[in-house]
């Protein structure tokens, strides 16, 4: 349980990162929160030459609306966006999310961007970030990258990010006019990785679904959008039934991971339970009454 | 919560820990906060195979780096430390015993065994250097179920042994054919109880320092006198050579009360180095070897009338040993047959115990030590013998229990249960759950999709681990006597000190036993300092273990005070010129029977012991004495728990509502202390029933190997608990005192599984056995929507 020996960085300015990067990005790693470097190296399942630490770059964090649209720094902790009122009323599927995401704790350490970069499909903030159409912002000396969150996860812990580039930013476009939302998911314990879970943002124009996003968690070797479950909402009419089908869609073509938690089946059958529950729980937030339709347990947990 | 009305007024009374200060301003000394000059640490390199031949293991690259200071391997060892002790050699029982050392040289049996030490400068060198030893491993053939190692021709964990079956042995009583001839239904399940870990949040760790020609050892253990009982007959030291010392300990649930190889290990290291060493487990370490527990299937038999009355009981107990004992591990499953029936008068009763090698880290204690094992497949069977008959759970326990007028009652098989009422604390928990509306409510939450279930377990089990007579070499097979011993001494300013052997590890003695002793010498709480945990300071003690400090050591420190007392009346009675008899000790004060207005008090009498020119010629001066305490026989705590469960049928998930606990520890010391050891028990039987579990891959890798997957329940995942208690005092001790440490573990868990399946039983599920993890739940309801049973 001590880390292997490693040379440590401790650049001052996004430049200077960059500068370290360059050089030692190929057996080099980014140390921002913490939450789940630390235990690697600990574990000394990762054994990197050069950890270059940034912390100390305060550009690197910050919540900030920008037009329409949500900018986070990427070095912004978890727990400062939980808390923010702008997140809450604006953009509360992210809020919701995080009430998912481990414990206190590690959410005071645990930055945004890490959270992203680090790519774990059964995280939640991917998925939200996955389901609300964000961009991520990856700086090299190179340049700048803009980086679509569809386009951002290749597997189980890797992205297109690459060696020299660092995370400076994640981009959230407003979600539709009076959308409804929802993050629901499933874990042994509080705080543990979900064993299976759902992001959700729906808009209606009366009971008719104009839009859906459909995040899975937990579902695949990358954070997933169900394009079968949101085909099969948008143009329907919002109801019990309609929620059981696109649930139903939305594990047609997986085949999640299985391990000493839940088998593969178990986790396909939980997901879908958890599609329906986030497809009625943002129904029942949708601006204006008569689509609110819950059953008992609409909750993830 | 009244305590016996000739009791004097501290004990009885929730007072605060003593030990909290210290500890909550982080002035507590656990052993990795303790540091010697000149010390080196140690790292291990264990298996990383189920089971291997050790072909080779080169040192070389690991001692040539900066800062490592030695590579051990078993060949350093060889003549210098002897096999690792078990102490369980049962008269008419072969046990067989497998050669452990604490470095393994020519094979491996189990992940995790260590097969190489480094020591170093620091802790970080350690681990480099423990990465860089290469060892050259041949595989063999592993088995890691405890029934497939049964089997014909399945790979033998020990070649040498000739069998993976370490020993065979029966226990009962009363005519088990005519019990089953006369039963009208006869259940039989297989009752599984899965192999769980200690988890303390502290892990294990040892700081050996070599003073002179002795070795000091800091050791985070339950069992000190133990550890260096059986550490120096491993090092063929004489027991002088080494001193045990104990530390603040965060928790140790059974597992720290053992002897482990590190502790052997660094000690022999101190000596030969001439420098401290000092080892800090991992938690990876902790997980992996550290002892396990439970690890039981229980094949149940039993039989009951018509109208409802028991009649015969017959338990198979298959117990996994893992691949090496420890110091008590084949002895574990023994405890299961011994209270097998329970709460319940069954006239004919017989167990059959099979101890199973396999190739899997050591089984050992866990809080309960065979105990959960047997109170959960009873409380099953008679939630399913009432199922069958068609009758009311509670009734079927009412109908069979050992009436309160048959105590001490003698069962069948042999053991004397002294005192119980056990139909008062199930009728105490009734008064706090409603049943009639409880039911009512559950049909009306069904209606609306909700599966709500509710599970009782009426429960007792044997403590106080102390009979010579009834657990020693001749009667257990156990080869020592679990007696306790205590010093009581009153210094020349009337302040006492209570040396014990008996150590904690987190339950707050200091608090309980000086509030016991203050009352017998009338004094004040604090008053009373405790020394424990250093086998330099105490008298010998056989350790925190079994719910046993109590009613063991708290008796030998409260009857070395009453003698302490008794020479303060010979004193008092020569300096107030009175008889000794007519000197009574009240609220404080010694005074001479009919004239109140003579008196004097403890300080008074502490002085007078000390400067002594007012005694007689010959009169010996000082103030203490000494007790070793060895009760008639077991205690006998009990209990009744009810638990309210909400099931998911979607995901599997359950949800506590409600979880009420009746206990009867006979007298309380100290009730808050008391229910902290409730908590604490009911949630460790919550985590094995709902989340907990000690998992291995086919090849015997170990999968549980951090908290991440060996998932302990957290405050989020537990509901408040409702406490109540009973209070039947034990006629073993003076003070009336049973056990509290275990009693929550060994209920909780038939408690949960009884609710789940009271909850499911409309889907058609009739039985599920443990853990009850969300999949199991969906596997079982699925199997009952085809018309199958989960029971096997």
């Amino acid at each position: 349980m001590k880390p292997p020996v490693f040379d440590y960085h401790d650049p001052a300015t996004v430049e200077e990162a960059l500068d370290l990067l360059a050089v030692h990005g190929d057996d080099g790693k980014v140390l921002a929160g913490g939450q789940s470097l630390v235990p690697l190296l600990n574990f000394r399942l990762a054994h990197p030459e050069h950890l270059i630490d940034v912390n100390n770059i305060g550009e690197l964090s910050g919540i900030k609306r920008d037009g329409g649209r949500l900018r986070i720094g990427a070095l912004t902790r978890q727990s400062m966006l939980e808390r923010s009122a702008l997140v809450a009323d604006n953009w509360p599927l992210l809020t919701e999310a995080l009430s998912f995401v481990a414990h206190a704790q590690i959410r005071n350490r645990g930055t945004v961007g890490g959270s992203v970069a680090h790519a774990d499909p059964a995280a939640e903030l991917p998925v939200a970030f996955l389901a609300s159409d964000a961009d991520f912002i990856v700086k090299s000396k190179r340049g700048e990258r803009r980086i679509s969150a569809v386009d951002f996860f290749v597997t189980h812990l890797t992205t297109t990010m690459e060696p020299d580039e660092l995370m400076v930013a994640i981009d959230v476009p407003a979600p539709p006019e009076g959308a409804g939302y929802a993050f629901t998911e499933f874990a042994r314990r509080h705080g543990d990785f979900a064993l299976g879970g759902a992001a959700v943002l729906l808009a209606a124009e009366g009971r008719t679904c104009t839009s859906a996003a459909v995040g899975l968690l937990a579902a695949a070797p990358t954070p997933l959008r169900a394009a079968g479950a949101e085909e099969a909402l948008v143009g329907s009419e919002l109801s019990q039934d309609g929620a059981e089908a696109a649930a139903k869609r939305a594990v047609e073509q997986i085949d999640p991971t299985g391990d000493i938690h839940g088998s593969s089946e178990y986790r396909k059958g939980l997901i879908e339970v958890m599609v329906r529950r986030a497809i009625e729980k943002a129904a029942g937030r949708l601006d204006g009454d008569g689509l609110g339709f819950s059953r008992n347990g609409g909750g993830g947990r | 919560m009244s305590a016996p009305a000739a009791s004097p007024p501290f004990i009885g009374r929730g007072l605060r820990r003593r030990e909290d200060l210290r500890l909550l301003r982080g002035d507590g000394r656990f052993i990795d906060d303790l540091s010697r000059p000149r010390q080196l640490h140690a790292a291990f390199v264990r298996s990383p195979h189920a089971h291997a031949a050790v072909e080779s293991v080169d040192g070389a690259r690991a001692a040539a780096r900066r800062g490592v200071v030695a590579v051990l391997t078993a060949e350093d060892i060889r003549g210098e430390i002897g096999p690792a002790p078990m102490i369980w050699n049962p008269i008419g029982t072969e046990v067989l015993v497998p050669d452990s050392r604490p470095l393994m040289g020519d094979r491996v049996a189990c992940v995790g065994a260590p097969v190489a030490a480094v020591l170093a400068e620091d802790p970080y060198t350690a681990e480099d250097g423990a990465d860089a030893v290469e060892v050259q491993y041949g595989p063999l053939p592993a088995v890691i179920d405890p029934l497939e190692a049964m089997d014909e021709g399945a790979p033998l964990v020990h070649p040498e042994l000739g069998t993976n079956v370490c020993f065979q042995t029966s226990m009962g009583g009363g005519d088990l054919d005519d019990g089953f001839g006369r039963a009208d239904v006869i259940v039989e399940r297989t009752v599984t109880n899965h192999r769980v870990a200690g988890v303390p949040i502290e892990p294990r760790g040892v700081l050996a320092e070599p003073h002179g020609d002795r070795v000091a050892l800091w050791t985070s253990t339950q069992t000190p006198h133990l550890v260096r009982t059986y550490a120096v007959r491993q090092l063929g030291w004489d027991e002088g050579m080494l001193r045990v010392i104990v530390p603040d300990v965060g928790g140790g649930f059974g597992v720290k009360g053992n002897l482990y190889g590190e502790e052997t290990l660094l000690a022999w290291c101190a000596h030969r180095l001439r420098r401290p060493v000092k080892w800090i487990e991992s938690r990876q370490e902790n997980l992996i070897s550290t002892n396990h527990g439970r690890a039981q299937t229980d094949v149940v038999k039993i039989g009951a009338t018509q109208a409802g009355r028991l009649t015969a009981l017959h338990v198979k107990v298959i117990a996994d040993m893992g691949a090496y004992h420890l110091l008590f591990t084949p002895s574990i499953p023994v405890t299961t047959g011994v209270i097998a029936s329970g709460c319940y008068a069954i006239p004919a009763l017989r167990t059959d115990m099979v101890g199973v090698f396999t190739n899997t880290f050591s089984t050992d204690a866990i809080r309960g030590a065979g105990r959960p094992e047997g109170a959960h497949l009873i409380e099953l069977m008679v939630d399913q013998v009432a199922a069958e008959l068609g009758r009311d759970p509670i009734e079927i326990r009412r109908l069979n229990f050992i009436p309160k007028k048959d105590f001490p009652a003698r069962l069948p098989h042999g053991p004397v249960y002294d005192s119980g009422d056990y139909e008062a604390s199930l009728a105490k928990l009734l008064e706090h759950v409603d049943l009639a509306a409880f039911r009512r409510e559950q049909a009306t939450l069904r209606e609306a999709g909700t599966n709500r279930g509710i599970g009782f377990a009426t429960y007792m089990e044997a403590c106080g681990l102390a009979p010579s007579k009834l657990s020693g070499p001749r009667s257990s097979g156990i080869e020592v006597s679990f007696w306790e011993s205590a010093v009581v001494r009153v210094g020349p300013d009337g302040a006492v000190t209570l040396q014990t052997g008996a150590c904690p590890a987190g339950q707050g003695h200091e608090t309980a036993f000086a509030q016991l002793v203050a009352d017998r010498v009338g004094t004040e709480p604090s008053r009373v300092k405790v020394v424990w945990g250093d086998t330099d300071a105490t008298p010998n003690g056989m350790g925190t273990i079994g719910s046993r400090s109590i009613t063991v050591g708290g008796e030998a420190a409260a009857v070395a005070a009453d003698r302490v007392v008794a020479k303060a009346r010979r004193i008092v009675a020569e300096l107030l010129e009175a008889s000794s008899e007519d000197i009574e000790l009240r609220e404080g004060r010694f005074s001479v029977r009919g004239s109140p207005d003579k008196s004097m008090t403890l300080t008074d009498v502490a002085h007078a012991a000390h400067v002594t020119d007012r005694l007689p010629e010959g009169f010996e001066p000082g103030l203490e004495a000494s007790c070793f305490f060895d009760p008639p026989g077991f205690v006998h705590p009990f209990g009744a728990h009810a638990a309210i469960v909400d099931v998911d049928v979607d995901t599997g998930r359950i949800d506590i509502v409600r979880y009420l606990a009746i206990d009867d520890c006979g007298t309380v010391v100290n009730p808050t202390l008391v229910d902290g050891q409730v908590h604490g028990g009911i949630v460790h039987g919550i985590g094995q029933a709902l989340f907990e579990r000690v998992e291995f891959g086919p090849q015997g890798q170990p999968l549980t190997t951090s908290l991440l997957d060996y998932t302990l329940p957290t405050a989020a995942e537990l509901p408040d608990l409702e406490l109540d208690r009973t209070v039947t005092p034990s006629p073993h001790n003076s003070l009336g005192a049973k056990g509290a440490g275990e009693s929550g573990t060994i209920a909780a868990t038939p408690a949960l599984t009884n609710a789940v399946i009271d909850a499911l039983r409309p889907m058609g599920v009739d039985f599920i056995n443990m853990p009850l993890s969300p999949e199991a739940v969906l596997t079982a309801l699925r199997l009952a929507s085809t018309g199958r049973s989960p029971r096997a």
